[in-house]
């Protein structure tokens, strides 16, 4: 069986490496560094790992005055209060003012687990991707993250990198061969395609699979990069099915499935695919295992296989 | 310091509040008040204190001002017409649609500013950063922020202060334009923000007070910071509207508009001072 791993484990390896070559690379963490990985840079420079304590808006606008001077800065904490408590620093010094920041929001979603509600971020994707100049990516696993590292590492302004504690077994293989600002077609199907972000995408693939030996044929669509969204290839997927299920651990308003929304109900086709939305359904978390917490908000293999035979009908 | 360059200094504040009332023109709404309040000390900076010029506008080893009160820039649009960095008839064409001159502090659209502010509380904690990356980069400048006083209500600049004190960035230097009224009324009616010093020195910083409108004490205290060993923060008390009758002492003028009359008779007031 293959090893299991959380998108932020992966991220910590690639920062570590990426901040070895580039001393131009600063990390900052709000008492959360063990946790977020980001204090993985301690292994190869103690001095541009920044501690800032329990302050995320100070946190953010620091890092806009490094960055103003050249610096590349990675900036974490838990999604939910970098996004939350951070927002107008975020907007105001990093998207407006168009500086070299990378917001790195960890252990995103359901998936945070036993701590409940208040550490739960639903609606991250959704702020990070209103604001202009902000690039927004949700990597699904290892591989897939490492290309995400990197890129938003390459990419001269904000980005907002979502990232998870969920242990999943890797989909991609190491050499991820794909451009991670496009939305990629995992596998093709009959009809119905999946389309989907960040680690749920495992429950997916899974539910897939077993859809497959039912006879059914479903597509799976994964998309990295929601801003800017790659267009083209959803619009081609919205001509190729009938139906587009979308599927994220976020607030089904404001995530994923709005965006795919956005660009599908403005094409002039008549014959486009119509739009199911799985995800949170406008509620909070609570405490319980990911586990538990994705069966609970109908996110999990079994609840995904349902739900394409019910939209069959 | 000589007689002869203060008087140059106090001239330069008056030509600079001269500039304002020009500038803010007539019938349009802009922050007078705060602008006003804070002219003699950036006068000191930009022409006393800071290594800076338009010859060294990008040096990496230069000065810094960071105007924390974004809604003021009007005066440090002035000060950097007076270095020659933006030319003195474009200063009217503040807050047009199009302009260089934004109405809170945009890095992109002009030159000669070194953060974005306009959302109160977050410019000493840029300084902060840039300090830490001067420090990293063996770079040697001082960085003055001003803040309003309104503006110590915002948690952040708190946050901001521990940080300066914990990383010792000793050559971040607060002002605070102590002027004594917000944008709805009187500082201390509203929500109380003395003692001032007290707070700073119990996060591990100097504090003194100034007079704000004393030249001599300003480039007296600006001087002072080179040889303390903790940040600085100097509270300037200051009247809001310094240099306009009417304007002095009120909420009033936070962010209001002239007519010719009143526009005329600021500009005289001003001038009779030169």
């Amino acid at each position: 069986m293959t090893k299991k791993e959380a998108t932020r484990d992966r991220y910590g390896v690639i920062l570590k490496k990426l901040a070895e070559k580039d001393k131009n690379i600063i990390v900052m963490d709000c008492d959360l560094g063990r946790s977020t990985r980001s204090y993985s840079i301690t292994e190869v420079d103690k001095k541009r790992f920044i501690e800032m304590g329990i302050s995320e808006q100070d946190m953010i606008s620091t890092a806009a005055g490094l960055a103003h001077e050249g610096k590349i800065v990675f900036a974490n904490s838990f999604a939910v209060f970098i996004v939350g408590r951070a927002f107008d620093q975020i907007r105001q010094q990093l998207a407006l003012a168009n500086l070299n920041v990378k917001v790195c929001g960890s252990s995103a979603g359901l998936t945070e687990g036993p701590d409940g509600a208040t550490h739960q971020s639903i609606a991250d994707v959704s702020l990070m991707r209103s604001l202009p100049n902000m690039v927004v990516m949700v990597p699904a696993d290892g591989p897939q993250t490492e290309a995400a590292v990197i890129a938003a590492y390459k990419h001269k302004g904000p980005v907002y990198l979502r990232l998870s504690r969920y242990d999943i077994e890797n989909i991609y293989s190491e050499e991820y061969k794909y451009d991670i600002y496009k939305a990629v077609e995992l596998s093709g199907g009959k009809n119905i395609a999946f389309v989907t972000c960040g680690p749920i995408l495992s429950n997916v693939v899974s539910a897939v699979k077993a859809l497959n030996e039912k006879g059914i044929d479903v597509g799976v669509i994964n998309v990295p990069t929601l801003k800017p969204i790659d267009k083209s290839s959803i619009r081609n997927f919205a001509l190729k099915y009938k139906k587009l299920i979308t599927v994220e651990e976020h607030n089904i308003f404001g995530g994923l499935g709005s965006a795919i929304a956005e660009v599908v109900s403005v094409m002039e086709e008549k014959e486009k695919a119509n739009i199911c939305m799985v995800g949170v359904n406008d509620t909070f978390g609570e405490s319980g295992t990911a586990v538990e917490l994705l069966s609970k908000h109908k996110l999990d293999v079994i609840s995904l296989v349902n739900k394409v035979i019910e939209i069959s009908k | 310091m000589e007689s002869d360059a203060l008087i140059k200094l106090e001239n330069r504040v008056n030509e600079a509040r001269i500039n304002l009332i020009k500038m803010f023109g007539i019938g349009k709404s802009h922050h007078y008040g705060g602008s006003l309040s804070c002219a003699d000390i950036l006068t000191a900076l930009y022409f006393y204190k800071m290594n800076y010029s338009l010859e060294k506008m990008n040096d990496k080893n230069r000065d810094r001002f960071i105007m924390g009160k974004g809604h003021s820039v009007p005066t440090q649009y002035v000060m950097l017409a007076m270095h020659g960095i933006i030319p003195f008839d474009e200063l009217k064409t503040i807050k047009q649609l199009g302009t260089r001159l934004q109405g809170h502090p945009d890095i992109n659209k002009t030159p000669g500013i070194e953060a974005p502010t306009g959302s109160l509380g977050q410019g000493l904690s840029y300084a902060n950063g840039i300090a830490l990356a001067g420090r990293y980069d063996d770079y040697n400048y001082n960085i003055y922020v001003m803040l309003g006083d309104g503006e110590l209500q915002e948690g952040q600049i708190w946050e901001a202060a521990m940080t300066t004190n914990h990383y010792k960035l000793n050559n971040v230097t607060v002002i605070v334009d102590r002027n004594k009224y917000q944008s709805q009324g009187s500082i201390d009616e509203l929500l109380s923000i003395e003692p001032i010093e007290e707070k700073f020195r119990s996060f591990g910083w100097h504090a003194e007070r100034i007079d704000g409108h004393n030249m001599k004490e300003i480039c007296i205290a600006l001087d002072n910071t080179d040889k303390i060993d903790k940040p600085c923060a100097i509270i300037a008390d200051t009247i809001k509207g310094k240099g306009v009758s009417f304007m002095e002492g009120t909420y009033k003028y936070h962010n209001n508009s002239l007519n010719a009359e009143e526009h005329e008779k600021a500009l005289q007031e001003i001038t009779k001072r030169l």
